[in-house]
């Protein structure tokens, strides 16, 4: 893929807000994207890549000397399954993130502090709202694919559940249409670390200078343990010790928690406190069956829904609830749990099963066109 | 629908002309998606095929036939009661652990079945059995420890199952061991045929679980 760089565009304005779920308004709107491949003539190539939690608009290709790709560069790029000598991609920063789109740590129109706490709650409409504003603004009105992962798979089920004429296809992979109580209990132990961290400032942290480090590193370190499968963490770490083991105590004392603690560290200089609670939450409130339950169309949204056996975050039973109500909708739909050793953390990995059946997915979306 | 599709096997193309247009249609085992794709390129059916053959689940998404991968003796109750026009098991019934159940659910999920099954009965495996060793023939071509085969069940033996579902037969279908048409009716096909293709109505006594 090579260089990639993001862009941004207001799409949003004070005087054209973007009315929320939740009544509110909100304007300015900046949204960071990223594009690669180009538009054909009539448009009939577009495919919008959604990020998960912790994501951003850099989804493929290097940026400068960075030493990473972008996060889901083992899908996305030439010659891969989402084949950007093909197809036109997007991929945004999403609303509330923290990763040159609108979030509660910009800067509050009228004032010089950031939003804080002030900014309003947002739904998983509100993300796609914003996306499809995004795809508007770059000439595209009909998408031949969204595809997502987690919490971007989750934007893909609500955009095509709320706008089944703009979207072809939906790629659906290790998301959930309503999160369990464990999943809650998870989100919500995270949110308290970051919350009761004393340098929270009830979310004004920036003006005084500080960040709630030590709660958003636990809150990231216990999400990570919950995004790999036991397997994995074992056949990474094991018992292994980290260092000199002849005085036990209660540092670092297994490999394992200097990995978590390196994981904590990073995720501290790229990611917001603020974002992580209002992010999570729009996660805990999304029930999208409860309120768009979809209905036989003459032109249906086609579907690839995927799960991985060892995910436990948002394990198959999520996903064949989400194939249930599509199915029972005469959407056609297709399923498949992908046997992968890694957890939640399989989709963002190379797993040969699960690159050859989203690559037949799209080849034949492609032949099929919008 | 793009695609043209290719030539359908001969008892693929007897349950396609058994399906009528615009059908919709639960194909049970349905492979790389052959039929279904077929059916919907050809006759306007829309439906799902359920298959746990990687390969061939591939195979089948790269046809545009969508597909679902389930275990067949729990998850069928999935599906709404009445969901499809006409649900298909070709050749899987001898693959699953609870046959009866398949059925009954199918029966549910659709008004009109089509089941396509290896004799047990053909009399080329009484011989095998006579002589000692247990079948192997052409549609049951596995040695006895390595065979995906573990319901194995005669012409006979299965209507009578049929009759106890209240499933009426419309019309069977039955083919020699060779693959070719056999226009036997009546008991000489359990003895005859090494396969057969059933075409099934659910009547009012079918059960109806939850």
């Amino acid at each position: 893929m090579g260089l990639t760089v993001t862009r941004s565009a207001r799409l949003f304005s004070a005087d054209e807000p973007l009315a929320l779920t939740s009544g509110r308004t909100l304007g300015p709107i900046d949204v960071a994207y990223e594009t690669y491949g180009t538009l054909d003539e009539d448009g009939g190539n577009a495919v919008v890549i959604c990020h998960a939690l912790t994501g951003d608009a850099h989804a493929a290709g290097y940026h400068g000397d960075e030493t990473r790709p972008g996060w889901w560069d083992t899908l996305v790029g030439p010659g891969k399954p989402v084949d950007t000598d093909r197809f036109f991609v997007i991929c945004a920063n999403l609303l509330g993130g923290c990763q040159g789109t609108t979030g509660p740590s910009s800067t509050m129109p009228g004032t010089d502090h950031a939003y804080g706490l002030d900014f309003p709650l947002l739904a998983m409409g509100d993300f796609v709202e914003v996306h499809r504003a995004l795809a508007r603004h770059l000439g595209v009105t009909r998408l031949l694919a969204v595809i997502g992962g987690s919490l971007g798979g989750m934007q893909v089920l609500d955009w095509s559940l709320r706008y089944p004429d703009e979207v072809a296809n939906a790629i659906v992979i290790a998301a959930s249409s309503r999160l369990t109580a464990q999943n809650i209990a998870f989100s919500a132990v995270a949110r308290r670390a970051i919350t009761s961290d004393p340098a929270f400032h009830d979310g004004q942290y920036a003006a005084r200078g500080v960040n709630p480090d030590v709660g958003l590193a636990i809150a990231r370190m216990m999400a990570h343990i919950t995004y790999m499968s036991e397997d994995a963490l074992d056949e990474k770490f094991g018992r292994m010790p980290q260092g000199d083991v002849r005085a036990p105590g209660f540092g670092i004392d297994f490999a394992v928690e200097s990995y978590l603690d390196h994981q904590g560290q990073v995720f501290l200089q790229r990611f917001d406190a603020l974002s992580y609670l209002y992010l999570t939450r729009a996660m805990d409130y999304f029930d999208p069956f409860a309120t768009l339950e979809p209905v036989p169309r003459e032109r249906p949204v086609r579907y690839l829904v995927l799960s991985f056996d060892s995910d436990w975050r948002f394990s198959t039973a999520h996903s064949r609830r989400i194939v249930r109500h599509l199915e029972g909708a005469r959407c056609p739909v297709t399923f498949r749990e992908i046997e992968a050793p890694w957890g939640h953390d399989s989709f963002l990995l190379t797993v040969p099963d699960y690159h050859d059946t989203v690559r037949a997915y799209l080849d034949r979306a492609l032949e099929v066109g919008l | 629908m793009s695609g043209a599709t290719e030539a359908l096997r001969p008892d693929l193309a007897l349950v396609a002309s058994e399906i009528p247009a615009r059908a919709r249609v639960l194909d049970i085992g349905c492979g790389s998606g052959t039929l279904l794709a077929h059916l919907m390129a050809e006759q306007h059916c829309t439906g799902t095929g359920i298959e746990i053959d990687h390969e061939k689940v591939v195979r089948a998404i790269r046809r545009g036939v969508p597909v679902i991968e389930l275990d067949l003796d729990e998850q069928l109750t999935d599906f709404g009661d009445g969901s499809y026009d006409v649900c298909v098991l070709s050749r899987t019934i001898q693959t699953i652990q609870r046959p009866a159940h398949v059925l009954e659910q199918m029966g549910r999920i659709a008004g009109h079945l089509i089941v396509s099954v290896p004799n047990f009965g053909w009399w080329g495996h009484r011989l095998r059995l006579l002589a000692g060793s247990m079948p192997k023939s052409r549609e049951l071509p596995f040695e006895w420890y390595d065979t995906p085969n573990i319901r194995h069940t005669t012409l006979r033996d299965l209507e009578t199952l049929f009759d106890r579902l209240n499933f009426r037969i419309e019309r069977r279908y039955t083919y020699t061991a060779s693959g070719r048409r056999l226009r036997q009716l009546g008991r000489g096909a359990n003895l005859l045929a090494g396969a057969a293709i059933y075409v099934l109505r659910p009547t009012s006594g079918t059960p109806t679980p939850g």
